[in-house]
């Protein structure tokens, strides 16, 4: 009895949350379609979002990449298989690692930062004062920051990854000694354009992910900094877990798309 | 004034409820074109409660509100918009927007109802902020200014593009009594020049003798009074009497 109430108050509780996230990105869509879009703060977003995570987007790819060819090639290296170094960590990074760690690292920086923002607001009234403006809350936070998110992430996820492979190569060829025309070669021949899809895909449905997660918890914080505290924390909680979860579904149906190792 | 006059704003039986608690049990009020109404009630009493359904912050449980004969209680928020550009409002500590400098968020409503000539918002801001007493402060950050300074841009920002009806909520409290006494004239000035029609929350009762038309007294979710300052000075209701007095109610001198 008591469990099953559990299970269920569960549930409903999660329904809850995703018809909420739902709602508020189709009301966000629904703005972008009707054109109610401010390019100036949108701007704005894409610079604190897009130019603002530059830093921990190039050293979580790059040192990724080289931690992850070293260990592969300490594996390899018994079997004389070294040059399959640059394919294994390109098609990791392109696939998996690129999208996932971008995602966690832009809702840490990025997810948390909104939510904190717009949970503020909230709490000191001012996303009131904003209605009383007759200016929609949606149109005037939440477009500029989906829009910023949905251009920057692809991106992001590209420049990781490119951080993550050069950062493959240097550590490969100058420290392990790999013959670096190997190492691009092989590379070159296992990575396929739809690697590089599957990676923009998955930045893309991150940035969904993240940026609708964030709002609605900047938008549902209560009872002052707490309130704005824990809307923070989950926002980092539920995002992270979001993207984990959502990447392992995102990968079997991409693979349905684009399978891997069919050459 | 006379009573035949359609009111321009009609509440009817209102009624809402926070979590279990009640705070508007069936509250009726009318507010003419024009005219300043002070709504008096003790703290937390749901004065502000009251005002945020004015301008549908709030959904009622029951009830109506008429706006122009309009019943505006079940819009949705872009329904809403319409009401909302006819409606100014003064939040009890301004809510500012604490990113945009003072100049930007007087300058905010215009620039979201489409105004692009600079030239025409800077005049437009500086005037609003000369009626405050607020001009030279135009760079400064909400977080720079004090709560009284606050609440004076904000009264800027809501008067910017002249509305049909101001809503205060609370626009003395905390304030000093000269401060005060300025927004009071204020408050008196806007309703005289541009015959806005004020709505004014508050318990300050020198407020309330310098700006109200009419009176009401919000007791226990409900309508208790409803007159002008003369009916109010002049009733010898035992509830009005404490509050006008300044009796708590075990109280014995």
């Amino acid at each position: 009895m008591g469990l099953l109430d559990l299970v269920k108050s569960g549930l409903f509780g999660f329904f809850t949350y995703l018809g909420q996230v739902a709602l508020l990105a189709g009301e966000t869509f629904r703005s972008i379609f009707a054109a109610r879009i401010r390019f100036r703060l949108t701007l704005l977003q894409i610079a604190e979002i897009g130019y603002g995570s530059q830093l921990i987007v190039v050293v979580t790819g790059a040192f990724t990449g080289a931690v992850f060819t070293a260990q592969a090639y300490f594996q390899f290296a018994s079997l004389n298989m070294e040059t399959a170094v640059g394919p294994v960590v390109t098609l990791s990074m392109f696939r998996e690692l690129g999208p996932v760690l971008t995602g966690v690292m832009v809702a840490g920086r990025v997810g948390a930062a909104m939510s904190a923002e717009i949970g503020t607001m909230k709490v000191t009234q001012q996303i009131d004062a904003l209605r009383a403006l007759a200016v929609h809350p949606v149109d005037y936070l939440v477009v500029p920051r989906a829009l910023a998110m949905l251009i920057s992430m692809p991106l992001l996820v590209v420049e990781c990854v490119g951080c993550g492979v050069l950062a493959s190569y240097l550590v490969a060829v100058y420290v392990l000694n790999i013959e670096g025309v190997y190492f691009v070669n092989n590379m070159q021949k296992f990575t396929e354009a739809s690697d590089i899809a599957m990676s923009l895909i998955k930045g893309f449905v991150f940035a969904n992910i993240i940026v609708f997660i964030s709002c609605r918890e900047g938008l549902n914080a209560k009872e002052g900094a707490v309130g704005v505290g824990r809307a923070t924390t989950e926002t980092v909680v539920i995002c992270s877990l979001s993207i984990l979860i959502a990447n392992f579904f995102l990968t079997m149906f991409l693979n349905i798309l684009f399978p891997a190792g069919q050459r | 004034m006379s009573e035949e006059v359609e009111p321009l704003i009609s509440v009817r039986d209102l009624v809402q409820k926070i979590g279990k608690q009640e705070i508007l049990r069936g509250f009726s009020l009318d507010m003419f074109r024009g005219e300043t109404l002070v709504l008096l009630g003790k703290s937390g009493g749901g004065k502000s409660v009251f005002l945020r359904h004015l301008i549908g912050l709030m959904k009622p449980v029951s009830g109506q509100i008429l706006f122009e004969g309009e019943d505006i209680a079940n819009l949705n928020e872009r329904q809403l918009a319409p009401v909302r550009r006819k409606i100014g409002m003064l939040f009890q500590d301004g809510a500012l927007f604490d990113s945009l400098s003072v100049y930007d968020n007087v300058a905010f409503p215009l620039r979201e109802r489409g105004e692009k000539n600079e030239k025409l918002v800077r005049q437009k801001v500086h005037e609003a902020l000369a009626l405050v007493n607020m001009s030279g402060h135009d760079k400064k950050m909400p977080v720079n200014l004090s709560g009284g300074m606050r609440k004076r841009v904000a009264l800027a920002r809501a008067i910017i593009s002249p509305p049909q009806v101001i809503l205060y909520d609370e626009p003395t409290a905390g304030l000093d009594p000269i401060v005060s006494d300025s927004i009071n004239r204020l408050i008196r000035r806007l309703q005289q020049q541009l015959s806005v029609t004020s709505i004014v929350v508050t318990h300050d009762l020198t407020s309330c003798n310098r700006i109200a038309d009419r009176v009401a007294l919000l007791n226990e979710g409900r309508r208790h009074f409803y007159g002008t300052l003369d009916d109010l000075h002049a009733t010898q209701d035992s509830i009005v009497r404490d509050f006008v007095d300044g009796h708590s109610e075990d109280g014995e001198d």
